[in-house]
């Protein structure tokens, strides 16, 4: 009795030694004109020391600004966190001030973005704009900052390093200022880095080339990764566990062999459905297939099921009431009554 | 670096001798003649007016007169006023550093309030200081300088009698006493055309810094962890300089436009005054030499804006 609660309590503990991220209940409300935008309502999720968390979802369903509100980059106002708490390390981060954030801000967590052609300051060279952050948060010298931030670049396999370190952004590629951005968010090895769409803005050749560099940091640093994309495809190379996100909510949360294999929410299986295949379109000639009607309105959003407007399955239960996320299998969570 | 700067400099000579067969082609098409005080001066015989004028190339054709006027200038010979019975460039020597100080010491007032105004304004969008700031801008630069340097000296001249009304470049004395004098008789004209030109600009530079906070390498900047005092300063504010840089270049010409009205206000004894004079005494060489300094100031001020806009944007290379 006594050792079994022991053990129990064991694996609460790492669990939560475990956990890096543990994102619990946020809500994020953007004040306009027409009112308040629910654009994250009540998201719960989690990452894990070292693994690579895919969170998907069409364009505004507020896969960004979760994101982006980890690291409090939201513009607040007209944004404010209406509810909820951000462990980090075990550390709510809700509360904290400016100056507490900005300490965590690429020295623990680190972003890249998804547009690679605005995200670096046109006037200062990508060797400055690297050594900048190590400067801040390693205290190194100018000298050794830019030697390390050559490194840097040589990590992300920029040819030339220690001459292109002296180049301006406007003298890379799309694909090269991508590579530029990932070794800016990792000169201080983070622990989580947080990728915001970071190949939807390049050329599909270029989109492999990233993403391979991202598993090798990440493998080579030991840092887990928030991969935020609405290419299903992506996710199924890259990610250990998959959040599904629709309309500011969690739809479904389950490990991505499972979640490909077996997915239950109607949303997610439609996104799977339009996933083009190239093995079956040259023998069965498909259409690729839609989902239905358009993403609702967050500013009035409807009480019960979000997606049920466009849900092939939607029974009258579903209008009622928003229904909640529920463990169908050990780590896989649906918000569907199915 | 220094040859894109000789190149330029070799790229304004065709400028200046454009403006100048504009210049001198307006001036001899322009009605009266120097010499209409002694034409209607019984005193002068007809005979020896005409002798006077042909003596001084008057009537020769227009290329003629000009191409004498372009050797000249070439020699260092800028002419003779017919006024003032003295050389030309001594005239200007006398009056040009009057004027480039009241004009350089507005201009940095000016930049001097409209940077920092409009850089805070713009980082706290529809605040209080904001709003403070914008209307004061608007009334500022809605008021021309010849309706608030008449206000200036009435109140501060004629109701409070603290300052002069009236400059004078031959203060006697020296050292402390003579330079507050001179601060003294300066601070309203530069006031005047520091303010109005202050409140343009900080409308300018808010805008610009308000186009620049929203881009993306100002979200990549703090996510870096920078403190929001580094990410404006030196990342927004190097950028929004470079269409601040454009605007105050292009707004030199109306600048010194401007500063003929201030100096005629305050009886300035600068280029503008000795402009209005020449004019109205149909004084030619002194004319063309006035508005030929300008135009190379001007040129000057542009060449100035192009070096400091690629020092500040990498993207535009000297070539």
């Amino acid at each position: 009795m006594t050792e079994g609660m022991t053990a129990e309590r064991d694996t609460g503990a790492a669990a939560t030694a475990r956990r890096l991220l543990e994102i619990a209940n946020l809500k994020v409300h953007f004040r306009t004109d027409d009112g308040w935008v629910r654009a994250v309502d009540g998201v719960s999720l989690g990452v894990d020391r070292g693994e690579t968390l895919g969170v998907v979802g069409e364009s505004g369903c507020g896969k960004t600004v979760t994101a982006m509100t980890v690291l409090k980059l939201i513009a607040m106002p007209p944004g404010k966190i209406v509810d909820g708490t951000i462990h980090w390390q075990g550390r709510d981060i809700v509360p904290l001030t400016p100056a507490e954030m900005r300490s965590i801000r690429s020295k623990e967590i680190g972003i890249v973005f998804q547009e690679p052609m605005t995200s670096l300051n046109p006037v200062y060279t990508v060797g400055e704009q690297i050594a900048e952050t190590l400067r801040l948060h390693e205290g190194l010298g100018k000298r050794a900052a830019m030697d390390r931030a050559a490194e840097m670049l040589k990590l992300v396999h920029i040819p030339n390093p220690s001459r292109r370190v002296n180049d301006y952004p406007h003298q890379f590629s799309g694909g090269m200022r991508q590579r530029v951005m990932i070794a800016m968010a990792l000169s201080c090895s983070p622990k989580l880095l947080i990728a915001d769409e970071p190949t939807t803005a390049l050329d599909v050749t270029i989109q492999a080339q990233i993403l391979e560099i991202m598993v090798e940091m990440k493998e080579r640093l030991g840092m887990a990764v928030m991969l935020i994309t609405h290419a299903m495809g992506v996710v199924a190379e890259t990610a250990q566990r998959v959040v599904v996100m629709y309309a500011g909510k969690v739809a479904e949360e389950a490990p991505v062999g499972e979640l490909f294999a077996n997915p239950r929410h109607p949303y997610t299986q439609g996104l799977i459905r339009s996933i083009p295949r190239i093995d079956t379109a040259a023998t069965h000639k498909v259409r690729l297939e839609a989902i239905p009607g358009s993403v609702p309105s967050l500013l009035d959003p409807p009480k019960g099921c979000r997606f049920a407007a466009r849900c092939r399955f939607v029974m009258p239960e579903c209008l009622d009431a928003q229904p909640p996320l529920r463990e169908v299998s050990p780590g896989h969570k649906v918000a569907c009554i199915l | 670096m220094t040859q894109y700067v000789l190149r330029r400099l070799l790229i304004a000579i065709p400028s200046l001798l454009g403006i100048s067969v504009i210049l001198f082609t307006v001036l001899a098409l322009a009605p009266g003649d120097p010499f209409e005080e002694l034409a209607t001066n019984p005193a002068v015989p007809p005979d020896v007016r005409a002798a006077l004028r042909a003596s001084l190339g008057l009537d020769d054709p227009v290329h003629v007169r000009y191409f004498n006027w372009l050797f000249a200038m070439l020699r260092g010979d800028w002419g003779y006023s017919f006024v003032s019975r003295i050389d030309v460039d001594d005239l200007i020597l006398q009056r040009l550093p009057t004027t480039l100080i009241v004009i350089g010491s507005s201009q940095i007032l000016a930049l001097m309030i409209a940077l920092p105004v409009g850089v805070y304004a713009a980082t706290r969008p529809y605040s209080i200081f904001d709003q403070i700031a914008n209307t004061l801008a608007f009334i500022g630069f809605s008021l021309p300088t010849f309706f608030t340097g008449i206000l200036f000296i009435l109140f501060f001249s004629i109701y409070l009698d603290w300052l002069p009304f009236v400059y004078r470049s031959d203060i006697p004395g020296s050292g402390l006493p003579w330079f507050w004098e001179h601060v003294k008789q300066s601070i309203m004209p530069i006031a005047v055309l520091g303010l109005f030109q202050g409140a343009a600009w900080t409308r300018f530079v808010r805008s610009a810094v308000l186009d620049v906070i929203r881009l993306d390498y100002v979200t990549t900047a703090r996510a870096k962890g920078l403190a929001e005092r580094v990410i404006t300063i030196k990342h927004v504010m190097r950028n929004a300089l470079i269409p601040v840089v454009t605007l105050v270049a292009l707004s030199m010409p109306a600048v010194f436009g401007g500063a003929i009205v201030t100096e005629q206000i305050f009886r300035v004894p600068g280029i503008g005054s000795l402009l209005i004079t020449a004019i109205l005494a149909n004084d030619t060489p002194v004319i063309m030499a006035v508005t030929f300094v300008v135009s190379i100031l001007v040129i000057l001020f542009n060449l100035l804006a192009d070096v400091l806009y690629g020092w500040l944007d990498p993207r535009i290379s000297y070539r």
